[in-house]
């Protein structure tokens, strides 16, 4: 454990910049995983009332329109 | 179980006791004197007096200002106020939902056909339609239908133009006073904003669409030209029943009855107004799971700093307590 978290504190935070580094990388991770995730539960919630769970009744009309 | 059951027979034994003190006590006093009785009970009042007034007088004058003040007051009679319209369950009016926007495109339906030969939508434009219930070609098409002023061009002349994106819905009269002229003297209001211009927002324009009785109750007074609706304020409207079953054929295959063309333009007005309510909504969860953590984390980083605070412990030694007297210095001793 003692290794683990010494290693981490070489590998990211011992300079400075490569912590400045870790940071911007690692809040890029969390908003995209946050946003994913809320997204992804978002649209469980509301299966089906959106208008990206119905367009494609609407868009494939429309093809047959102009066929 | 024997420890519990003798404990609560010792807590039992005082208390029958306390009770036989008490009692007689009551009896010797009772017994003793009753003028030592009635001046306590007359002393009390007296230091009771000027509380018990001041609680009479904080009651008193509160009530006397909401009777004043705090009532409702009503101008009009109820029937001048309009019923009030059924509180029905929504379901895009929920936190966690967005609008139904099959609903959404329904009731659009509804206001092209139906509303839209009176009622203008004039905040709306096309490209709100597009990925809300419409597609880029469909809203392009609608628009097309319609023409629109150009810029002025070389001689100073302004030539029709078939309608883009990103004009605005087109309204059923030029102005005002030509819906005036063409309703009775009556003007349609426009819709755009009307679920949050109206008390009681969605509800209302529910009930007041299928609210329409078949023939106006007995005593009720219908001027010449007006339609009788119990939710519509004063209960005369202009606008007569306009959603009848059938009226409309959806594209989708829903039943067309009247509640649900009333529910669906509704909902549809609902959006028209609110356009932003599912980012909104969806927005206020994310921040809130945000905001939740970072309070959690506050209370955690307080805790942690107040730690040594909190558990210190404070040793106060006090000083040896000597008589001042023994600290002077002593006369030499002569004897």
């Amino acid at each position: 454990m003692a290794g683990l978290a010494s290693s981490i504190y070489n590998a990211l935070f011992r300079r400075n910049t490569v912590m400045l580094g870790t940071v911007f990388a690692s809040a890029f991770a969390m908003q995209l995983g946050f946003d994913t995730g809320s997204e992804k539960i978002w649209n469980s919630i509301n299966q089906g009332r959106q208008w990206k769970d119905i367009k494609h009744k609407f868009m494939e009309q429309a093809e047959d329109d102009e066929e | 179980m024997t420890m519990l059951a003798r404990s609560a027979l010792r807590t039992v034994r005082p208390l029958g006791a306390a009770a036989r003190n008490a009692a007689s006590r009551t009896a010797t006093r009772s017994a003793s004197t009753s003028s030592s009785t009635a001046e306590g009970t007359a002393s009390s009042w007296k230091t009771n007096a000027l509380p018990a007034g001041a609680t009479l007088f904080a009651i008193g004058s509160v009530a006397w200002y909401y009777q004043m003040f705090g009532r409702n007051v009503d101008a009009m009679t109820p029937a001048e106020e309009g019923l009030h319209p059924t509180k029905y369950p929504w379901e895009h009016a929920k936190w966690y939902k967005t609008f139904d926007h099959a609903s959404l495109r329904r009731g659009f339906q509804v206001y092209r056909e139906v509303c839209a030969s009176c009622h203008s939508l004039s905040r709306v434009p096309y490209r709100a339609a597009v990925g809300n219930f419409m597609t880029v070609d469909e809203a392009k098409a609608l628009a097309e239908e319609n023409e629109y002023d150009t810029e002025p061009n070389n001689e100073g002349e302004i030539e029709k133009r078939p309608g883009k994106l990103s004009d605005y819905l087109p309204s059923p009269y030029k102005n005002d006073e030509a819906a005036r002229a063409a309703n009775n003297g009556a003007l349609p209001p426009d819709l755009s904003l009307m679920v949050k211009a109206r008390h009681g927002g969605c509800d209302y324009i529910f009930s007041l669409l299928t609210g329409y009785p078949e023939e106006p109750p007995a005593g009720a007074v219908v001027q010449e030209g007006l339609n009788f609706n119990p939710y519509f304020p004063g209960t005369g409207i202009a606008m007569a029943r306009v959603l009848y079953d059938d009226l409309v054929e959806y594209d989708d295959g829903t039943k067309a009855t009247t509640s649900q063309m009333a529910k669906d333009v509704t909902e549809f007005l609902n959006w028209a107004a609110e356009p932003e309510m599912d980012d909104r909504k969806k927005m206020g969860w994310k921040v809130l799971a945000i905001s939740s953590v970072l309070f959690a984390l506050s209370v955690w980083v307080k805790r942690y700093k107040w730690a040594p605070i909190k558990s210190r412990k404070l040793v106060y030694t006090p000083p040896v307590q000597s008589k001042i007297l023994t600290k002077l210095p002593q006369p030499p001793n002569k004897s």
